[in-house]
């Protein structure tokens, strides 16, 4: 326990003296986010700075090994790290589908050097990864995916299409679901593929959505040569690597449940509901549900840490934190009126929380949608029968 | 302190399961006692096997002769209660009246009787149909060399067969406790059996006197002891609740595997898997909740008052939801009284009126956050 005191005491001395003061004020929105990249955007010195030392020090990703651009830290380390930032409101310094989702699935699934070259760059925040899972005809039945990806002998060839790409636009490299057996049952020939967005035969189109935002792409690929180290895992078996992959985005996507907030809704809210009881009621009882799930998230991180959650458990949070989310934003718009109503107003930060609101209808489809997880969750956690 | 059992506390659960399951089971205890109409609706000998077993002190100091343990183990053994619906003065005694008396000259009186399975505590707190404990309206006024107590309070569990009964009341120095012994003058206790087969009690307190030194703590200091008692009861509460929703729905998937309609079982209709996946996460959630309330009331944290809101609320809900769909999942069965699945029923909506209801704590925690 000695230790971790000096861990906590060291923690937050370093922090104190590290993080700039703008990067411990609350992001205004998506846009505020760091993601690094081969051609960083950044919005200010502040940001930059505070992804640079928290990457030179390995926090960008506190657990993974040293030896791949971690911080080595150990479970309970890892831990207070995290509350010694949430202590100072210190914001995420790299958001990166790389730490979040292509990570964890090549520590277990990489080779040696595929773990040393990409690991190490997503851990720097230098290249800026995107996921190359669904398609038009393959959406909840994700297995079903037909983009093809031929062995050419010194190289890849892949052709098809993908769609719902997060920020395909802006992503140095993708990670990518290959159908390499048009023969075997849709699950056994299945690969996964890493390779650069700057190929040529790649191309990309970003999708309008009903919030006006556009973070979603159609991802098109015509000839697009690969190399042959860059699959990971064995061929053929990608399914295994998506499926763990998919926990991992699961478990990302459930931790928007929380929506960055760290108190009470009402509290948030309290003027609006002065006056109107039906209202504070809902909020209230939002209110026993966000924080009961806010312990479900840490009992399920420390299960995690400790090998003891169940290996369908992100699905069940994944189902929970993003009907919580929605729930969330309707109180929002509920409490605002016509206020939030207001689609392009400077005083409505440009319809700012409308536009929130209708995003987060996409948290319970993207990921694998509410009903996908709950098969998921009756199947494999409850046992129920049937297909 | 991570968010799940320790290895000790893993033994003591393994160790609860066993003995509640084969002792405490509904066929032997619940049923037992409600079939041949016992006027105290629990087994005096099962409350003894807990005192050798150690549960009964769990939250007593090893220097008072307890286990020196917290409201996570407490709760370990009322989730086992829960789960086989065991009734036992466990919740009221060994939990809540424990905890009023920590730290009182009352607990040398009290304690040896609740370490040995002797006694039987109760409190009196409700006055009205629902738990408004600001709202306690019962007087105390000074008399001879103590008080004498007037006015009435209701959903007292085991008030009929209690040895003593905590009773708030305000003095003229404000909310006050005392311990009120079985047999006084001038208490009239009415015993009731509720709905779930356990017997509450009406007393009606006509000048009962009572002796200064029957007073919890200090005259005038019962918001303290209050808020230890609620503290200790909504938790345990909730641990009870989460055994209670859990143990339904066990039951209910297990009857999904097992029934076979137009050719199926029914567990293979999505409609029906969807009810059971939504259900284990409300039940995942409130079990996280009651042990993160039960942590940080060991840990005597400064947010465990709005944890104990959120997890008796929660667990409450989650509880209220497996039992209705048990029944309803289990059909036409589910109605009769050969089946558990009923029983499930009336034991979740005893225990989420004792201490406060999901609606009184969800507005606890809004005013708790000022608004």
């Amino acid at each position: 326990m000695g230790d971790l005191e000096t861990f906590r005491a060291e923690t937050r001395a370093w922090l104190e003296v590290n993080c700039p003061p703008e990067m411990r004020e609350p992001m205004r929105d998506e846009s505020d986010a760091c993601w690094g990249g081969r051609n960083p955007s950044f919005k200010s010195e502040a940001q930059k700075k505070w992804m640079e030392v928290m990457a030179a020090r390995g926090w960008t990703v506190p657990d993974w090994p040293k030896e791949y651009g971690g911080g080595g830290l150990s479970a309970a380390e890892t831990k207070i790290l995290k509350q010694e930032m949430a202590r100072i409101g210190a914001r995420n310094p790299l958001m990166s589908f790389g730490i979040s989702m292509l990570g964890p699935a090549l520590l277990k699934y990489g080779n040696e050097e595929q773990k040393k070259r990409f690991l190490t760059e997503i851990a720097l925040g230098q290249i800026r990864w995107c996921q190359g899972y669904s398609e038009p005809g393959a959406g909840s039945d994700l297995a079903s995916l037909q983009t093809k990806c031929e062995d050419k002998g010194d190289h890849w060839l892949v052709n098809g299409q993908k769609v719902w790409t997060s920020y395909a636009d802006k992503a140095d490299w993708i990670f990518c679901l290959v159908r390499t057996d048009t023969q075997a049952p849709k699950h056994q020939g299945i690969s996964f593929l890493l390779f650069d967005m700057a190929s040529p035969g790649v191309s990309t189109k970003p999708i309008l959505l009903i919030s006006g935002y556009s973070p979603f792409c159609e991802t098109f690929f015509d000839d697009v040569q690969v190399p042959k180290d860059q699959l990971v895992g064995e061929l053929n078996k990608g399914w295994d690597v998506a499926k763990y992959l998919l926990g991992h985005e699961r478990e990302m996507i459930s931790g928007m449940g929380l929506g960055g907030q760290t108190d009470s809704l009402g509290a948030a809210l309290s003027e609006a509901l002065a006056d109107d009881p039906i209202l504070r009621a809902d909020v209230a009882r939002f209110d026993v549900d966000a924080m009961a799930f806010r312990a479900m998230s840490e009992r399920f991180i420390d299960e995690l840490k400790a090998g003891q959650a169940h290996p369908a458990q992100p699905s069940m949070m994944k189902y929970a934190g993003t009907e919580l989310n929605k729930a969330r934003h309707e109180l929002v718009m509920a409490a605002g009126g016509s206020n939030t109503l207001e689609w392009e107003s400077d005083r409505s930060k440009k319809g700012k929380s409308a536009r929130e609101w209708l995003r987060t209808k996409a948290n319970s489809i993207e990921g694998g949608t509410s009903e996908v997880q709950l098969g998921i969750v009756a199947k494999r956690i409850l046992e129920l029968p049937g297909a | 302190m991570p968010l799940y059992l320790n290895e000790d506390q893993v033994m003591l659960r393994d160790t609860a399961r066993g003995f509640m399951a084969d002792e405490g089971a509904i066929s032997k205890q619940l049923r037992h006692w409600r079939d041949i109409d016992c006027k105290d609706g629990f087994g005096h000998a099962l409350w003894k096997q807990f005192a050798e077993l150690g549960f009964n002190g769990i939250l007593i100091d090893e220097a008072d002769g307890g286990l020196g343990l917290g409201h996570v183990e407490a709760g370990i053994v009322l989730e086992e209660i829960g789960r086989n619906l065991t009734p036992s003065p466990f919740l009221t005694s060994a939990v809540a009246f424990v905890s009023a008396l920590r730290g009182t000259a009352l607990r040398e009186r009290y304690f040896p009787g609740i370490l040995s399975g002797d006694t039987v505590a109760a409190l009196a707190i409700d006055e009205e149909p629902k738990h408004r404990p600001e709202a306690i309206a019962m007087r105390a006024v000074r008399s001879g060399n103590g008080f004498s107590l007037s006015g009435r309070k209701q959903f007292v569990v085991q008030g009929a067969s209690a040895d003593v009964t905590l009773v708030a009341a305000q003095s003229d120095e404000g909310l006050t406790l005392f311990a009120v012994e079985k047999g006084a003058g001038g208490l009239d206790v009415e015993g009731v059996r509720l709905a779930d087969s356990s017997i509450g009690a009406r007393l009606t307190f006509d000048n009962v006197a009572v002796d200064a030194d029957a007073v919890v703590g200090e005259v005038g200091g019962g918001e303290a002891v209050l808020s230890r008692l609620l503290g200790a009861g909504r938790t345990g509460a909730a641990a009870e609740l989460v055994g209670v929703g859990t143990a339904s729905m066990d039951m209910t998937v297990d009857y999904l595997k097992q029934r076979k309609q137009f050719g199926k079982l029914i567990g293979e209709f999505q409609a029906l898997q969807f009810r059971a996946a939504h259900l284990y996460s409300e039940l995942e959630i409130a079990r996280a909740a009651t042990l993160k309330a039960q942590q940080l009331l060991d840990e005597g944290s400064s947010d465990a008052a709005t944890m104990i809101a959120v997890a008796k609320a929660k667990a409450g809900r989650a509880s209220t939801l497996a039992v209705q769909e048990g029944v309803q999942m289990h059909g036409g069965i589910g109605m009769t009284d050969e089946y558990d699945i009923g029983l499930y029923m009336k034991r979740d909506r005893v225990l989420n009126e004792l201490f406060g209801d999901a609606g009184y704590h969800a507005d606890q925690l809004a005013r708790m956050k000022g608004y």
